[in-house]
């Protein structure tokens, strides 16, 4: 399928980690629609009104261009010739538990907010319903999953999505970011093959390295994996937000069992990598200051050009000694500067 | 603006207005009671059965309690949630609208609303409704005063701030004439006009009910029931008239739709037009010949006309336009890659 401008993932957020020797380390790669961007921004906020001295005399870069850089994007890749472009921001509702960061992108960029039923597909054009009649949509910045976004494609029994919206973006006639299907590039077995990607096309060596990864479909590799299960972190290929993990070292060994059998049974699903102690930060915690475990979330968007926000979110495990990050796993996050 | 924006904004303004007029309502009627020295329950009956016949939830009522005592209506009115239109059930959903158009209220708006929203729910409120009920009422009106000033400071005047200025204003409409029409239920004998009669008392409560009190005193006139019905309903130029209130009704349809005052491009600005005739030329004199419950009756039927038929032209009406997909889609092709590609 082609997409306007040939781009597929107009927004990425790459999870970084630096491990024990300082090296920073890509842990993963978010190219579905990655979310968090609202909390860099409302952390910045925060902290600016908290500490306003400091800002002017350490030299902080500011973040609040993100917004104008991702409605920017979104301008880039409309479909449309002549006029100013209609973009919106799809969102599945508010009981989303990210409709908070949905409705302040779209307030930041000025766009308007829609939900699947204020859609509408006409002859392969996406309108949508305003009280002065049908309006066309262009740009369709999209913060539904794959499976919802369209019933007479995906899931049949989806509400959330627009009938039809497929067939508009296959004609050319609406462009959605990120395109359908970029999930295949969170595939944690791509994630194995992504430095060789990179060497392939770029004729480079990856600047970040992958953290060591073992893929157990390849046969070294399983042997290795099932050698050393206990001492290391295993994920399921497809799984988000820390489900489907297995942290070796803290495992029972009946999780350890269940997951051999995993393995065992559906290899190609399955990628192990030694546990990388991630960097730690000082972090206020029921009124002491303890170490607690992060990572880093910096924001990459593809439109005209490639734009880094300079910033991120930094993602810190509350619970002491916990090295898992993800939001969805009542983790907190920081405020992350970069100097001038 | 979406339709489905301009419906939600509507009604959390409705909830609003809602919340703050049965706050009056029932914080007045509670002063009001103070005058008379230990009153039985039957004439307590006489004060505050018209208060729930006026709402028109008296068969709800009903079904939930049995006397219909102080402690019944208030609670029924300010925190029963079995009542969907008791304060705290507004507020709910009036904070429930909001939350789903965020994007399109200032952050003030919404802070406002929402700790009201949080107010109602905290043990101050559950402190305050067994202790102290004039200030969990001046608590309510205070964050709804609030909520109409930063919206009337913070949004720029489009199409949204006309659909709010729609749901306030026929919401003020509605609940002026449901508080002129507890004269109606008065208990008998209370016609009387001397000065100091519990007619002149239950005149005075529903003008302060309408936070109509200072804006009359300026009229000079003498409290009558035809005095105070007058200026509740024909009042060109006092907010809570039902005069007022649909004139600018009127004037928010033709803004949003572009038509000329005077005349009409739809229903409700039709009804709308109707109506505002009626009142800017009606006289009180006409009023009591035909009947005020019965006027009063005509007009609340008509508020629901106007406000059904609003819904109809600006949302209803764009949803009703179905997705019409070409006849051989074009995903039927990659349908049949993927179903390919999975065997």
């Amino acid at each position: 399928m082609d997409v306007p401008k040939d781009i597929y993932i107009h927004i990425c957020g790459s999870d970084l980690i630096r491990g024990g020797d300082g090296t920073y380390y890509v842990l993963e790669d978010n190219g579905r629609c990655p979310s968090g961007a609202s909390y860099l921004l409302e952390n910045r906020n925060a902290l600016k009104r908290a500490f306003p001295s400091l800002f002017d005399s350490v030299g902080v870069r500011p973040v609040d261009s993100y917004p104008r850089d991702l409605l920017n994007m979104l301008h880039h890749i409309s479909p449309r010739r002549e006029g100013e472009p209609v973009c919106v921001l799809l969102t599945p509702g508010c009981y989303n538990s990210a409709y908070f960061e949905h409705c302040y992108l779209a307030r930041k960029m000025g766009i308007e907010i829609v939900e699947g039923k204020d859609l509408v597909v006409i002859d392969r054009f996406v309108y949508m319903r305003t009280t002065k009649g049908l309006v066309r949509v262009d740009v369709i910045y999209r913060r539904i999953d794959n499976d919802f976004i369209d019933p007479v494609v995906f899931r049949k029994d989806s509400v959330l999505g627009v009938p039809g919206l497929m067939n508009a973006c296959m004609a050319g006639n609406v462009a959605l970011a990120n395109a359908v299907g970029t999930g295949v590039a969170d595939d944690k077995v791509i994630y194995y093959f992504v430095p060789r990607m990179i060497e392939y096309y770029l004729g480079q060596k990856p600047i970040l390295p992958n953290v060591p990864t073992y893929l157990a479909s390849e046969e070294a590799d399983y042997k290795h994996i099932m050698a050393h299960l206990p001492e290391l972190v295993v994920k399921a290929a497809n799984e988000s937000g820390g489900c489907g993990l297995l942290m070796g070292p803290q495992a029972s060994s009946g999780e350890i069992d269940k997951f051999r059998e995993l393995i065992q049974a559906d290899p190609r699903n399955y990628i192990a990598q030694p546990v990388i102690s991630l960097s730690q930060s000082p972090t206020w915690c029921d009124g002491a200051m303890e170490g607690r475990h992060l990572d880093l979330r910096p924001y990459i968007i593809y439109g005209e050009d490639v734009k880094i926000v300079p910033g991120g979110l930094t993602r810190v495990a509350l619970t002491k000694g916990s090295l898992v990050v993800n939001s969805s796993q009542g983790s907190g996050s920081k405020d992350t500067w970069v100097l001038k | 603006m979406l339709s489905r924006v301009a419906n939600t904004l509507y009604w959390m303004v409705r909830y609003v207005e809602r919340a703050d007029n049965l706050a009056r309502l029932i914080d007045v009627n509670e002063q009001v009671l103070l005058d008379f020295e230990s009153l039985d329950s039957e004439r307590l009956r006489g004060f505050w059965n018209p208060i729930i016949l006026s709402t028109g939830d008296e068969e709800a009522f009903h079904e939930l309690y049995d006397d219909v005592g102080s402690d019944q209506v208030i609670r029924f009115l300010t925190n029963d949630t079995r009542n969907p239109n008791s304060i705290v059930s507004c507020i709910g959903f009036a904070r429930e609208n909001a939350r789903t158009v965020r994007d399109q209220l200032s952050d003030e708006l919404w802070e406002e609303l929402n700790s009201l929203y949080l107010f109602t729910k905290s043990e101050e409120s559950t402190y305050l409704l067994e202790s102290n009920l004039p200030r969990y009422y001046e608590r309510v009106r205070r964050a709804a005063m609030t909520v109409l000033g930063i919206s009337a400071s913070t949004t720029a005047r489009d199409g949204r701030w006309d659909f709010m200025s729609l749901g306030r204003h026929l919401e003020r409409a509605d609940k002026t004439t449901r508080f002129l029409d507890i004269s109606t239920y008065f208990p008998k004998g209370a016609e009387g006009l001397e000065r100091a009669s519990p007619g002149v008392l239950h005149w005075s409560a529903i003008l302060s009910s309408c936070g109509a009190m200072g804006a009359f005193r300026a009229t000079r006139q003498e409290i009558t029931a035809r005095t105070v019905m007058s200026f509740l309903l024909f009042s060109p130029d006092f907010p809570r008239s039902v005069r007022y209130c649909i004139d600018q009704v009127d004037a928010a349809l033709h803004r949003i739709s572009g038509t000329v005052r005077g005349t009409y491009s739809n229903e409700s600005e039709r009804e709308c037009g109707q109506m505002l005739c009626t009142l800017n030329f009606g006289k009180p004199e006409g009023v009591l010949e035909e009947g005020l419950h019965l006027f009063l009756d005509e007009i609340q039927a008509k508020l629901n006309k106007i406000s059904e038929e609003i819904f109809e032209t600006y949302v209803l009406m764009p949803e009703r336009i179905e997705s019409r997909l070409p006849e051989i889609p074009v995903v039927t092709t990659f349908r049949h890659i993927q179903e390919q590609a999975q065997q």
